[in-house]
């Protein structure tokens, strides 16, 4: 027999500190694995977020950057600016990416940097315990909205990606989820697409992952799948968005 | 190469930085330094190297921390509030020991304050300005062509010690023109390929990482310890200052940057009716020429000081705690716009 | 003929292959792992189509796919 799927070069073969059931490590590896496919290891630069993410380096394979919360992109932009031949991409959750760096996100975008933004939307704050995010659902529970996100006071879910749908420097925008193992598969070819995007110098392209957080969800790693399926998306419909 | 080219403040530092090989400048609008982000916007794309004008200054800091990471000179040059609100990313480049140059042009305080000449982020830029125990050199020049000339000091002690280093200007010496012998040598671009710290993709080597993140027990203390023992090392070799007729003088002005020159008038208007009057201009705030103020509390022990400051007696507490209280200081200071005139400086001598 | 392998150290017990497996193949063990927790088993069984299902949502890369 001969083995049709191992472990990919480009992610470190240790275990991580993720929780049981959480997206990050499926979303890690599917980078990992593209990054592999396309060979380009040894010219990528990666940008790890604050949040449960901030630890990535200690778990991909090739140069890594921290950034402050929310500066990602900046921090993005000031590399591929120096370095216009590297693959750089960043990696970041849904307060680093549409909270606290809604500025750095929108400008970066507006300004049609080269880059691959991988977003990870799990509706929540994982790192910090479990808060409201932006994309916090209505009516969803969390440590800042013990009674459910109440949409008079702390707003709508943000859709950043609609947003930066508009910006015409944007080249690519898709959601995708990880709730299933085909999910998971249309996920890797929409990462894919954005990483080819910055290799061919198309520009700008940007892939929102839906991503489980049984932890702060409250839930099984099933039953978090399930919710994303059956609930999430209608508040994210998947598709490609530009 | 004898020529002479009339500049402001601002650009001259821009130039330096040009001529000092910054391949990376990121910054925001804020008066009174439009001139140097200008500069830079027209001369750098010129030159082949990258100017942005970024979305906040928060951004331009963060960028120049990606592109320092990637091995590029890089700097960021801002006023008062701007380089308040950079002091985060400052902190990160500390953190992650990765060089890089930020311009202050100070203008009044606190808040949005106005656009006049002033010193009052003496202690913002001379301690840690965000949070953290780091240090920044500090470089404070007093004219045109020393703000040029310092350009080089700050990218070279940046390099070679891996850290911020801010250039401490005001509005006046922003705006005001003077004319620049530019240095005959600019700086090769090749400090690049000396930092095999850099992020440049990991062909032929493990992957590099830049991160002030440290959190397994003991490394961030380990790191710290780290910073620490550079800082001890920065203070023993790098003080720099000005100094004039020290070893007479009975009256001592300490003041930096603008400010100095007009303590130098007064002393050199003293000295010519025959009084004894001395100056010292600290040009490295950080590390403190603590050194000078020891020497001279040694040799003439009569001598008085007097500091001067567009600031409300912030170098005052470096003046005297380099004295350890072995010689009397005086303090004359205005702030918000004001600047100490040479009247009311003799005036505060004399009584 | 196909099969699994699982990294039963690295496992952290989410139990999502079992979820996903078409042919009821994995199960959770009934011995602890380091980590405290009962990591996913595989039963060696012809009827493994080597669909890689449970190898594409593991979490912390635990599975390797043979065919």
């Amino acid at each position: 027999m001969d083995k049709i799927y191992s472990h990919p070069k480009s992610l470190r073969n240790i275990s991580t500190h993720y929780c049981p059931g959480c997206g990050h490590g499926i979303a890690h590896r599917i980078i990992a694995e593209i990054i592999d496919e396309l060979g380009i290891r040894e010219r990528t630069i990666a940008l790890a977020p604050v949040g449960c993410a901030v630890i990535a380096y200690d778990y991909w394979n090739f140069d890594c950057s921290e950034a402050a919360h929310g500066r990602a992109l900046a921090v993005a932009t000031g590399i591929k600016r120096i370095h216009p031949d590297k693959i750089v991409f960043t990696y970041q959750g849904d307060g680093d990416l549409a909270a606290i760096g809604t500025n750095e996100t929108i400008h970066a975008a507006n300004r049609g940097e080269n880059l691959t933004v991988i977003f990870i939307n799990n509706a929540i704050y994982g790192m910090t315990g479990g808060q409201m995010a932006p994309t916090t659902l209505a009516g969803q529970k969390t440590a800042t909205t013990p009674l459910g996100r109440d949409v008079s006071l702390q707003g709508y879910p943000l859709k950043i990606s609609e947003m930066l749908a508009l910006l015409p420097a944007v080249k690519y925008i898709e959601r995708v989820s990880l709730h299933s193992p085909q999910e998971i598969i249309k996920t890797k070819k929409a990462i894919k697409q954005a990483f080819e995007n910055q290799i061919n110098n198309i520009g700008f392209s940007l892939v929102e992952v839906l991503s489980p957080c049984p932890t702060y969800w409250g839930m099984s790693p099933k039953q978090a799948l399930d919710w994303i399926k059956e609930v999430m998306v209608k508040e994210f419909p998947l598709g490609k968005i530009k | 190469m004898k020529t002479k080219i009339l500049l402001s403040g601002n650009e001259a530092i821009a130039q330096g930085a040009i001529d000092a090989g910054c391949q990376f400048y990121a910054g925001y609008p804020i008066t009174p330094q439009n001139e140097l982000i200008a500069y830079m916007a027209l001369h750098m794309p010129q030159q082949g190297r990258v100017f942005i004008q970024a979305e906040s200054e928060l951004a331009a800091i963060n960028m120049v921390f990606g592109a320092s990471a990637a091995g590029a000179r890089a700097m960021t040059s801002s006023s008062s509030p701007g380089v308040s609100l950079k002091q985060e990313g400052i902190s990160y480049i500390a953190g992650a020991e990765l060089p890089a140059v930020i311009v202050n042009m100070m203008r009044g305080g606190p808040g949005l304050g106005n656009i006049w000449p002033a010193q009052s982020d003496y202690f913002q830029a001379t301690r840690s300005g965000g949070h953290g125990d780091y240090h920044c050199v500090v470089l404070a020049p007093a004219s045109v062509q020393e703000a040029y000339e310092l350009m080089f000091s700050a990218f070279n002690l940046a390099d070679k010690y891996l850290m911020p280093v801010m250039i401490l200007g005001d509005g006046m010496l922003g705006q005001m023109m003077e004319p620049l012998q530019l240095s005959a040598v600019s700086c090769q671009l090749s400090a690049k390929s000396k930092k095999p710290w850099a992020l440049t993709g990991c062909q032929g080597r493990e992957p590099n990482i830049a991160k002030s993140f440290r959190m397994l027990e003991g490394d961030l203390e380990k790191l710290n310890l780290k910073l620490q023992k550079k800082y001890q090392l920065i203070k023993a070799k790098e003080q720099c200052c000005e100094s004039l007729f020290l070893d007479d003088a009975k009256i001592i002005l300490v003041a930096y940057g603008s400010m100095a020159r007009i303590a130098k008038s007064v002393v050199n208007a003293l000295r010519s009716k025959g009084k004894k009057a001395g100056l010292i201009r600290p040009i490295t705030l950080w590390p403190f020429p603590k050194n000078i103020f020891k020497q001279v509390a040694q040799k003439n022990k009569k001598a008085k000081i007097l500091v001067v400051e567009m600031s409300y007696g912030q170098m005052l507490e470096d003046v005297k705690l380099s004295l350890e209280g072995k010689l009397a200081v005086d303090f004359l200071g205005r702030a918000g716009g004001g600047i100490p005139t040479e009247e009311e400086i003799i005036k505060q001598i004399y009584g | 003929m196909a099969k699994i392998t699982i990294n039963q150290e690295k496992c952290k017990g989410c139990l999502l292959c079992i979820a996903v497996c078409p042919k009821g193949l994995i199960s959770a063990d009934k011995k602890l792992n380091s980590k405290g927790v009962k990591p996913a088993r595989f039963t060696e069984d012809p009827a493994c189509l080597g669909c890689m299902m449970c190898a594409v949502i593991c979490p912390d890369c635990c599975i390797e796919v043979y065919k």
